[in-house]
Protein backbone atom coordinates (compact mmCIF):
# COMPACT_ATOMS: atom_id res chain seq x y z
CA UNK A 1 0.00 0.00 0.00
CA UNK A 2 1.31 3.47 -0.51
CA UNK A 3 0.71 6.62 1.25
CA UNK A 4 0.60 9.96 -0.70
CA UNK A 5 1.57 13.29 1.54
CA UNK A 6 -1.31 15.80 0.58
CA UNK A 7 1.12 18.62 -0.61
CA UNK A 8 2.64 16.19 -3.38
CA UNK A 9 -0.37 15.04 -4.46
CA UNK A 10 -1.71 18.50 -5.10
CA UNK A 11 1.57 18.92 -7.12
CA UNK A 12 0.79 15.82 -9.20
CA UNK A 13 -2.50 16.41 -9.83
CA UNK A 14 -2.05 20.34 -10.57
CA UNK A 15 0.86 19.02 -13.05
CA UNK A 16 -2.32 16.60 -14.55
CA UNK A 17 -4.83 19.53 -15.20
CA UNK A 18 -1.68 21.54 -16.70
CA UNK A 19 -0.88 19.18 -19.01
CA UNK A 20 -4.53 18.05 -19.89
CA UNK A 21 -4.80 17.31 -22.86
CA UNK A 22 -1.20 15.68 -22.64
CA UNK A 23 -0.51 13.32 -20.70
CA UNK A 24 2.43 14.44 -18.05
CA UNK A 25 4.87 12.62 -15.74
CA UNK A 26 7.06 12.85 -12.80
CA UNK A 27 8.34 11.03 -10.08
CA UNK A 28 7.70 10.24 -6.26
CA UNK A 29 10.42 9.50 -3.78
CA UNK A 30 9.78 8.56 0.10
CA UNK A 31 10.43 5.68 2.27
CA UNK A 32 9.65 2.10 2.39
CA UNK A 33 9.14 -0.09 5.43
CA UNK A 34 7.87 -3.86 4.80
CA UNK A 35 4.98 -3.86 2.24
CA UNK A 36 4.21 0.68 3.21
CA UNK A 37 5.84 3.06 0.60
CA UNK A 38 5.35 6.74 1.90
CA UNK A 39 5.70 9.32 -0.64
CA UNK A 40 6.50 12.55 0.98
CA UNK A 41 8.65 14.09 -2.39
CA UNK A 42 7.86 15.08 -6.41
CA UNK A 43 9.67 15.50 -9.27
CA UNK A 44 8.07 17.04 -11.97
CA UNK A 45 9.19 15.96 -14.94
CA UNK A 46 8.79 16.92 -19.01
CA UNK A 47 7.31 14.72 -21.32
CA UNK A 48 10.19 14.32 -23.54
CA UNK A 49 7.62 12.36 -26.42
CA UNK A 50 8.34 13.42 -29.44
CA UNK A 51 4.92 14.12 -31.45
CA UNK A 52 1.50 13.68 -30.56
CA UNK A 53 1.83 13.47 -26.23
CA UNK A 54 -2.05 13.14 -25.93
CA UNK A 55 -1.62 9.23 -25.80
CA UNK A 56 1.66 8.45 -24.65
CA UNK A 57 4.36 9.98 -22.21
CA UNK A 58 8.31 9.42 -21.81
CA UNK A 59 10.81 10.43 -19.91
CA UNK A 60 14.39 11.51 -20.88
CA UNK A 61 16.99 9.23 -19.66
CA UNK A 62 18.91 12.55 -18.20
CA UNK A 63 15.91 13.11 -16.32
CA UNK A 64 16.38 9.32 -14.48
CA UNK A 65 19.10 9.57 -13.70
CA UNK A 66 18.76 13.08 -12.20
CA UNK A 67 15.93 11.52 -10.23
CA UNK A 68 18.46 8.81 -9.31
CA UNK A 69 20.71 11.61 -8.24
CA UNK A 70 18.06 13.58 -6.51
CA UNK A 71 17.55 10.89 -4.70
CA UNK A 72 20.71 9.90 -3.01
CA UNK A 73 21.24 13.41 -2.14
CA UNK A 74 17.89 13.17 -0.09
CA UNK A 75 18.50 10.44 1.55
CA UNK A 76 14.78 9.20 0.21
CA UNK A 77 14.36 6.23 -2.42
CA UNK A 78 12.89 6.27 -5.58
CA UNK A 79 9.83 4.62 -5.52
CA UNK A 80 7.00 5.93 -8.36
CA UNK A 81 6.84 6.99 -11.17
CA UNK A 82 3.01 9.10 -11.81
CA UNK A 83 1.79 9.91 -15.31
CA UNK A 84 -1.93 11.07 -16.45
CA UNK A 85 -4.37 9.65 -19.04
CA UNK A 86 -6.61 12.37 -20.19
CA UNK A 87 -9.80 11.40 -21.00
CA UNK A 88 -9.01 7.82 -20.12
CA UNK A 89 -9.30 6.05 -16.65
CA UNK A 90 -6.45 5.38 -14.54
CA UNK A 91 -6.35 1.76 -16.01
CA UNK A 92 -2.61 0.59 -17.20
CA UNK A 93 -2.48 -0.03 -21.01
CA UNK A 94 -0.85 -2.87 -22.71
CA UNK A 95 1.80 -0.35 -23.52
CA UNK A 96 2.40 1.20 -19.62
CA UNK A 97 2.44 -2.51 -19.18
CA UNK A 98 5.35 -3.58 -21.28
CA UNK A 99 7.25 -0.81 -21.00
CA UNK A 100 6.96 -0.74 -17.07
CA UNK A 101 9.72 -1.78 -14.96
CA UNK A 102 9.71 -3.82 -11.62
CA UNK A 103 9.58 -2.53 -7.67
CA UNK A 104 8.12 1.07 -9.06
CA UNK A 105 4.90 1.64 -7.97
CA UNK A 106 2.59 3.73 -11.14
CA UNK A 107 0.71 6.06 -10.83
CA UNK A 108 -2.29 7.10 -13.08
CA UNK A 109 -4.34 10.14 -12.83
CA UNK A 110 -6.93 10.49 -14.88
CA UNK A 111 -7.93 13.65 -16.01
CA UNK A 112 -11.96 14.08 -17.88
CA UNK A 113 -12.64 16.82 -19.70
CA UNK A 114 -9.91 19.00 -17.49
CA UNK A 115 -11.08 17.82 -14.68
CA UNK A 116 -9.65 15.60 -12.08
CA UNK A 117 -11.19 12.30 -12.02
CA UNK A 118 -9.48 9.64 -10.05
CA UNK A 119 -5.99 8.15 -9.04
CA UNK A 120 -4.93 4.42 -8.76
CA UNK A 121 -1.83 2.75 -8.52
CA UNK A 122 -0.18 0.05 -9.83
CA UNK A 123 2.81 -2.51 -9.69
CA UNK A 124 4.19 -5.63 -11.89
CA UNK A 125 3.85 -8.54 -10.12
CA UNK A 126 6.42 -11.83 -10.40
CA UNK A 127 4.27 -12.42 -13.94
CA UNK A 128 4.83 -8.83 -15.60
CA UNK A 129 1.10 -8.17 -14.71
CA UNK A 130 0.31 -4.73 -12.88
CA UNK A 131 -1.93 -5.39 -9.89
CA UNK A 132 -3.29 -2.62 -7.90
CA UNK A 133 -1.85 -1.05 -4.88
CA UNK A 134 -4.21 0.18 -1.86
CA UNK A 135 -3.90 4.47 -1.43
CA UNK A 136 -3.95 5.50 1.85
CA UNK A 137 -5.34 9.13 1.73
CA UNK A 138 -4.46 11.19 4.54
CA UNK A 139 -8.05 11.60 6.33
CA UNK A 140 -6.93 14.19 8.74
CA UNK A 141 -5.41 16.83 5.57
CA UNK A 142 -8.93 15.73 3.61
CA UNK A 143 -10.98 16.82 6.26
CA UNK A 144 -8.92 20.12 7.04
CA UNK A 145 -9.23 20.71 2.96
CA UNK A 146 -13.42 20.91 2.99
CA UNK A 147 -13.03 23.12 5.92
CA UNK A 148 -14.32 20.74 9.10
CA UNK A 149 -12.59 19.93 12.20
CA UNK A 150 -11.23 16.97 12.86
CA UNK A 151 -11.25 15.15 15.64
CA UNK B 1 37.88 -1.51 -12.66
CA UNK B 2 34.69 0.50 -13.62
CA UNK B 3 31.92 1.09 -11.74
CA UNK B 4 28.43 0.23 -12.41
CA UNK B 5 25.69 2.27 -11.09
CA UNK B 6 22.92 -0.27 -10.78
CA UNK B 7 18.99 1.90 -10.92
CA UNK B 8 16.40 1.59 -8.17
CA UNK B 9 14.05 -0.90 -9.72
CA UNK B 10 16.54 -3.22 -10.22
CA UNK B 11 18.72 -3.36 -6.89
CA UNK B 12 16.43 -6.23 -5.63
CA UNK B 13 18.06 -8.28 -8.43
CA UNK B 14 21.64 -7.75 -7.09
CA UNK B 15 21.03 -7.78 -3.06
CA UNK B 16 19.91 -4.05 -2.61
CA UNK B 17 23.52 -3.13 -3.69
CA UNK B 18 23.84 0.23 -5.95
CA UNK B 19 27.20 0.28 -6.86
CA UNK B 20 29.62 -2.66 -8.43
CA UNK B 21 32.76 -2.45 -9.51
CA UNK B 22 33.84 -4.77 -12.36
CA UNK B 23 36.54 -5.79 -13.92
CA UNK B 24 35.31 -5.98 -17.68
CA UNK B 25 36.65 -4.90 -21.49
CA UNK B 26 33.37 -3.67 -22.79
CA UNK B 27 29.98 -2.79 -21.88
CA UNK B 28 28.43 -5.91 -22.89
CA UNK B 29 31.06 -7.81 -21.13
CA UNK B 30 30.06 -5.84 -17.88
CA UNK B 31 26.44 -6.73 -18.49
CA UNK B 32 27.03 -11.03 -19.00
CA UNK B 33 29.72 -10.74 -15.64
CA UNK B 34 26.86 -8.84 -13.98
CA UNK B 35 24.02 -11.73 -15.18
CA UNK B 36 26.23 -14.54 -14.07
CA UNK B 37 26.62 -12.78 -10.74
CA UNK B 38 22.59 -12.10 -10.21
CA UNK B 39 21.04 -14.58 -12.78
CA UNK B 40 17.46 -12.86 -11.54
CA UNK B 41 19.13 -9.35 -12.95
CA UNK B 42 19.59 -11.06 -16.85
CA UNK B 43 16.15 -11.12 -17.92
CA UNK B 44 16.13 -7.47 -16.92
CA UNK B 45 19.34 -6.38 -19.23
CA UNK B 46 19.20 -9.33 -22.30
CA UNK B 47 16.01 -10.02 -24.45
CA UNK B 48 15.70 -13.68 -25.25
CA UNK B 49 17.60 -12.96 -28.33
CA UNK B 50 21.06 -11.87 -26.08
CA UNK B 51 20.86 -8.08 -27.27
CA UNK B 52 20.43 -5.27 -24.38
CA UNK B 53 17.03 -4.83 -23.95
CA UNK B 54 14.86 -2.26 -25.72
CA UNK B 55 13.40 -0.43 -22.41
CA UNK B 56 17.09 -0.25 -20.91
CA UNK B 57 19.45 2.86 -21.88
CA UNK B 58 23.14 2.56 -20.65
CA UNK B 59 25.35 5.64 -20.40
CA UNK B 60 28.67 6.10 -19.65
CA UNK B 61 29.30 9.05 -17.73
CA UNK B 62 26.43 11.64 -19.66
CA UNK B 63 27.03 9.91 -23.05
CA UNK B 64 24.04 7.10 -24.25
CA UNK B 65 26.52 3.50 -25.43
CA UNK B 66 24.21 4.01 -28.49
CA UNK B 67 25.98 7.30 -29.50
CA UNK B 68 29.47 5.10 -28.72
CA UNK B 69 29.99 1.77 -29.79
CA UNK B 70 27.04 0.04 -28.35
CA UNK B 71 27.95 -3.02 -26.56
CA UNK B 72 31.26 -3.33 -27.59
CA UNK B 73 32.36 0.54 -25.72
CA UNK B 74 35.46 -0.37 -24.05
CA UNK B 75 35.60 0.50 -20.41
CA UNK B 76 38.24 1.53 -18.78
CA UNK B 77 39.42 2.29 -15.18
CA UNK B 78 37.18 4.51 -13.38
CA UNK B 79 34.40 4.52 -16.24
CA UNK B 80 31.18 4.53 -14.53
CA UNK B 81 28.82 2.90 -16.50
CA UNK B 82 24.82 3.90 -15.63
CA UNK B 83 22.07 1.40 -16.58
CA UNK B 84 19.11 3.78 -17.05
CA UNK B 85 15.37 1.76 -17.24
CA UNK B 86 13.49 3.10 -20.19
CA UNK B 87 10.56 4.95 -18.55
CA UNK B 88 7.50 5.34 -20.79
CA UNK B 89 3.56 4.08 -21.45
CA UNK B 90 0.67 5.57 -22.68
CA UNK B 91 -3.26 5.73 -21.98
CA UNK B 92 -4.38 3.62 -25.21
CA UNK B 93 -2.70 0.63 -26.99
CA UNK B 94 -1.29 0.41 -30.59
CA UNK B 95 -1.60 4.74 -30.93
CA UNK B 96 1.98 6.30 -31.71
Amino acid sequence: MIQIEPNIERLMLGDALQAFPDECCGFMLGKETGDERILTDILIVNNSKEGDKRRRFEIAPKDYLKAERYADEKGLALLAVYHSHPNHPAIPSEHDRVAAQPFFSYIIVSVIDGKFDHLRSWRLNEEQQFEEETIIFDIRQKTLDFGLVPA
Amino acid sequence: MATVIIPTPLRKFTNNTAKLDIAAGTVEEALLDLSANYPDLKKHLFDEGGHIRTFLNIFIGEDDIRDLQAGKTPLHDNTVVSIVPAIAGGSTDGYH
